[in-house]
């Protein structure tokens, strides 16, 4: 979806400020957030791209205003409340107060090492792969409402295919309740000037990660 | 403006402990329903405070500086690399090194979200997540560089990575001079955070340590 979060390329944002000596987190609250998403996660309540798209729909004024760490509270709440998680009466009184929907898994203490691995997102093929380093392709000029890895400065544009990842889960399907539907996964290359005009730096060259459904041969 | 809300919040109180409570209430809810367990919690914010960080990417570097087949294997397939290392475990499938040379420098971000190797960098610092740098990083990087009081040669060829997909990009920065023969414990501690995601430079023997 266009949402607030496809950041590419917007102006007015202002100097990137970096914090010298940053702890991992500035209030413990962050800590928890992230502990109960991983831990969520893990337990198999939602996949990553189901965070990530309850983040993408929030509405812009509220993704832009608040704290990265809110954003993945207000996520994590979404995706709770969609799945009967939990309930918005629970939610109002801040206690359960009807019985746990089943889930996959429960993340102990003592598996927390091994349960915060990162997964492997590599699926089994499903035919040939349609391209391969340099082929020159073209992205799709695709405006789905649903969730999709395809940033707008990049779509409709031409490129070369640099990289093949192989074929992985294949998120704008996974965030919509479809399944994995792998798909093979590309670095794509394009010239800034294609992107961004003749006045771009033309000594940049920018790449995005594109699954096969997002291109076409040029 | 994201990057700001911490002090943001620390001028309106009344803010903060709003988020508080509401993220006690959650953590009261998930544990009472059984699917957190809160000592899984504390083990969870326990790793990303003290186990998981940059070092473990600059030790990746400092290797792949000392070591040519070491450097060769990290850029054929860093996933595989960083397995054999040991001290990080499950690296996952999807690492890609990048290197850079007095050609190219390169520079990762995530236009999107906020993807980010954290088994080699750890968490993600708040101006990498920031609009500020996902806006700008892939339209001028060399006005983001210059936040960063890094400027390159006008020449150099740069190599935004947006990273749209489960890869993670780990930058190899250029070794600098002046450190023939230095162990990789001692070059390790040249290799700053921002130097791993092109933000940065290895830092100069003798300068900033």
């Amino acid at each position: 979806m266009n949402g607030a979060h496809d950041m590419g390329g917007m102006d007015g944002f202002g100097k990137v400020e970096a914090e010298p000596n940053e702890p991992p987190f500035h209030q413990r609250w962050e800590g928890r957030v992230l502990a109960m998403a991983r831990a969520m996660g893990y337990a198999g309540a939602w996949h990553i791209d189901d965070s990530r798209y309850a983040q993408e729909t929030l509405p812009p004024p509220v993704y832009l205003a608040v704290s990265y760490y809110q954003r993945w509270a207000l996520a994590m709440e979404k995706n709770l409340l969609a799945r009967g998680l939990v309930t918005a009466d629970e939610m109002a009184a801040g206690h359960a107060l009807r019985p746990a929907k089943p889930l996959p898994r429960k993340l102990t203490a003592d598996e927390v090492k091994a349960g915060l691995a990162r997964s492997s997102f590599y699926r089994q093929q499903q035919g040939p792969a349609r391209f391969k380093p340099g082929d020159r392709v073209i992205t799709r000029n695709i405006h789905p409402q649903g969730h999709t890895r395809l940033p707008r400065y990049v779509r409709g544009k031409p490129g070369v295919v640099e990289l093949v990842h192989g074929c992985h889960a294949f998120p704008d399907s996974v965030a919509s309740g479809r399944g994995d539907d792998p798909q093979w996964l590309y670095t794509v290359v394009f010239d800034s000037r294609t992107i961004w005009g003749d006045d771009a730096d033309p000594t940049l060259r920018i790449s995005i990660d594109a699954f096969e459904p997002y291109l076409e041969p040029a | 403006m994201a990057d700001r809300d911490h002090d943001h919040q620390h001028e309106h109180g009344s803010e903060l402990s709003d988020t508080e409570l509401r993220v006690r209430a959650l953590e009261t809810i998930l544990t009472e329903k059984g699917y957190v367990d809160p000592a899984a919690l504390d083990a969870i914010v326990e790793t990303y405070e003290t186990r998981v960080g940059p070092r473990n990417g600059a030790l990746v570097v400092a290797k792949a500086w000392n070591d040519p087949a070491f450097r060769q294997a990290l850029l054929e397939d860093a996933s595989k690399a960083v397995a054999t290392l040991g001290h990080i475990s499950k690296i996952g499938d999807h690492l890609v090194a990048v290197e850079n040379t007095p050609q190219r420098h390169n520079m990762i971000v995530c236009t999107l979200c906020s993807c980010y190797p954290w088994e080699v960098l750890g968490l993600p610092p708040v101006w990498y997540k920031s609009a500020p740098y996902r806006s700008r990083a892939v339209k001028d990087p060399r006005g983001v560089l210059a936040d960063f009081g890094v400027t390159l040669p006008k020449d150099t060829e740069i190599r935004v990575w947006d990273s749209t997909a489960e890869t993670r990009f780990l930058v190899l920065p250029m070794r600098p001079a002046g450190t023939e023969g230095w162990s990789e414990e001692r070059l390790a501690d040249l290799v700053t955070r921002d130097s791993m995601i092109g933000t940065g430079l290895a830092l100069k023997p003798g300068v900033g340590q």
